[in-house]
């Protein structure tokens, strides 16, 4: 199959992907609507960390803090200035992405699981942050809003799904970021610094010989994920009406980022957005679904039916993916694809194993 | 001044807990190069066993040393079962794997034992000292003989047996060792071992003297020092685990009592700790410097 074959039937899925996430909200209620939101919010701060960790091999386990950051701006905004939601994506994203260059800065001087501990630091930092600067009424750092805060702009044609107009109106508004966010993330991939990041992850010394700016292109990555991270935050606000952040809170959402992209395949651009919509249904369908399918009689059905258990399914199952497919979905499936057409275009059957090697 | 040793004496009481944990980490970092993100629940469960054999009726100072046991035994399972497997994995996979273990745990921990705040009875009695106006807690003199006994068993296994001869030799060297005959994946999970077992002494002794109850998220926080006292440190150095403890200890406790615009947040100070010792010196105090041939 030629390249350009292969160009059309990715646009046609492409076309067809998006023809059905803008239908969606019309054949589903508000819960799985919402639910969606979340996976396509969650997808984009982790298609940011994936600029970082997959492409350019900085771990990050703190990315929470950028959406959270991302989450307050809008929140404070809306309720505090009486903003409209659209205008405090302008505010959100450029603080976030100054935030990430005054962070990434520091972290280029360590690497690896350093970085990881530095940015884990940072998630569990931003609760206490938020505990100490923002003071709204009630007294905790929870800027709740309400519905009116979140009214769609008059222009926004009335509800044309079964969900209210607000509710669509949040729906659209993450998509159309989500697909924004998706197409520049193709950009950015294809483009002289989308290679300068590969280039820096694989071999520093070697890229540095090439003439590549080490340090900018790390911080600007870091940068990027930062501010993907904030607008996934603010997305948050329009589908939870609120802003929080608790310890616990914070660094799950941290490691949400981080499995999506793991799970989806690093250094894929799609798999991010798949990572972030298992997490979130795979985590929903252990609380909910999984129970009820469970009779809660013998010692594994009371266990599995305890609504405590379902991190320890989560984590169990996360553990077992990787084992399985280290490389995520989207390269495990693209493996498959060149063996079975390696196997095709030499019409032969796979060559027997070679022999043994003498040390191993 | 009578205050400021309180608080020193009660920042090193803590820093000592901490460096336990730190020293659980730097075992396993030494030994498989991991990261453990999940050491603080593996404390957590040893301490709701020490808790379940205590409510049973089993004297204290029993009821830690079979929890002891269980998690020595536990720690090598789970180096064998879950670690093994991607023992040749990248960071990024190490991270998750350590992070499904944390979130597995965790629950399994309240899905076990319950999700209620319980009381972990102390193995010594609680008592207070006062020579010339400093409080002295029985609690910090056991914390820091407990670090001491620890860090000479530890020297003592490590640098005077062929065992921890062997665990060196692997920790340094593992192709070699394995070509010496030395059983690279037993050591392996010695060092698992052993850091489980520092894991449970850390929490059975800890959580009576510094938490008001024993919950799911008891270890969490301490954790989050505990890292920051190894990064101090040095992640290979279980000397700089020790110091970076208690300096972290007595750093956390003077800021609560003397800076008042930050007690709201003391987390900031073993932050900034991290930040500030990453930007100079990036192996920590102790740390070897790596050199990287290009």
């Amino acid at each position: 199959m030629g390249r350009s074959q292969r160009t059309i039937i990715g646009f046609v899925c492409a076309v067809l992907v998006v023809a059905w996430l803008i239908v969606l909200p019309h054949h589903y209620g508000k819960t799985n609507t919402v639910l969606w939101a979340q996976a396509l919010y969650i997808g984009a701060a982790a298609m940011g960390l994936n600029l970082l960790t997959g492409y350019n091999g900085q771990v990050s386990i703190g990315h929470g803090a950028f959406f959270g950051l991302g989450a307050y701006t809008s929140a404070l905004l809306i309720q505090q200035h009486g903003w409209q939601f659209l205008p405090t994506l302008l505010v959100a994203a450029p603080l976030c992405f100054v935030v990430g260059v005054l962070i990434g800065f520091p972290a280029l001087r360590v690497k690896g699981l350093y970085l990881a501990l530095v940015t884990l630091g940072l998630a569990v930092l931003f609760p206490d942050l938020t505990k100490h600067y923002v003071h709204v009424t009630g007294g905790t750092n929870l800027v709740s809003l309400d519905q009116q805060h979140l009214f769609p702009p008059a222009w926004v044609p009335t509800s044309v799904s079964a969900i209210g107009r607000d509710d669509q109106w949040a729906y659209y508004v993450t998509l159309g970021c989500a697909l924004v966010l998706f197409v520049v993330v193709i950009g950015i991939v294809r483009s002289r610094f989308g290679r300068a990041l590969i280039a820096v992850r694989d071999h520093e010394a070697a890229a540095q010989t090439a003439g590549i700016n080490i340090a900018s292109v790390k911080v600007l990555a870091f940068a990027l994920s930062a501010l993907y991270a904030g607008v996934a935050g603010s997305c948050s606000v329009l589908i939870v009406t609120n802003a929080s952040a608790d310890k616990i809170g914070t660094f799950q959402l941290s490691i949400q980022f981080l499995v999506a992209v793991v799970i989806g395949g690093t250094a894929t651009v799609l798999g991010p957005m798949i990572g972030g919509w298992l997490v979130v249904f795979v985590q929903h369908w252990i609380s909910t679904t999984l129970p009820n399918h469970v009779s809660s009689t013998g010692t594994v059905g009371r266990v599995v039916a305890n609504p405590a258990s379902s991190p320890a399914i989560f984590g169990i199952l996360l553990i077992l993916f990787v084992f399985a497919l280290p490389d995520g979905l989207v390269g495990g499936a693209r493996r498959l694809w060149s063996t079975g057409r390696a196997r095709l275009r030499s019409r032969t059957p796979p060559s027997p194993a070679p022999a043994a090697p003498l040390a191993s | 001044m009578a205050l400021f040793f309180t608080q020193l004496m009660n920042g090193i009481g803590n820093g000592a807990v901490y460096a336990s944990l730190a020293l659980a980490l730097v075992l396993i970092f030494r030994t498989t190069g991991i990261l453990n993100f999940a050491q603080g629940e593996m404390a957590l469960y040893s301490t709701y066993l020490v808790w379940f054999f205590a409510s049973h009726h089993v004297a204290v100072w029993l009821a830690i040393l079979i929890a002891m046991a269980i998690s020595f035994v536990g720690g090598s399972l789970i180096e064998r079962v879950v670690i093994r497997p991607v023992e040749k994995a990248s960071p990024l996979v190490l991270v998750i794997v350590t992070i499904g273990m944390f979130l597995a745990l965790n629950s399994i921990t309240q899905v076990q034992f319950g999700s209620d705040a319980e009381q972990l009875p102390r193995a010594y009695p609680s008592k207070t000292w006062l020579p010339a106006h400093v409080q002295i807690s029985a609690d910090t003199l056991v914390l820091v003989g407990v670090l001491i006994l620890e860090c000479l068993l530890l020297y003592f296994l490590l640098q005077r047996t062929r065992l921890g001869l062997a665990v060196r030799a692997v920790a340094s060297n593992p192709e070699s060792s394995s070509l010496l005959g030395i059983p690279v994946g037993t050591m392996l999970m010695l060092g698992w071992a052993l850091a489980a077992t520092l894991g449970a002494l850390a929490g059975a002794i800890a959580v009576p003297a510094s938490q008001p109850a024993l919950t799911a998220a008891s270890m969490q926080e301490v954790l989050v020092f505990a890292f920051a006292a190894a990064a101090l440190g040095g992640f290979d150095s279980t000397i700089g685990a020790v110091v970076g403890g208690i300096i972290v200890g007595v750093a956390q406790s003077l800021t609560t009592q003397y800076i008042k615009s930050l007690s709201d947040m003391v987390i900031v100070v073993p932050f900034a700790l991290i930040l500030l010792v990453l930007l100079v010196r990036p192996s920590g105090l102790f740390g070897t410097q790596r050199v990287e041939r290009v």
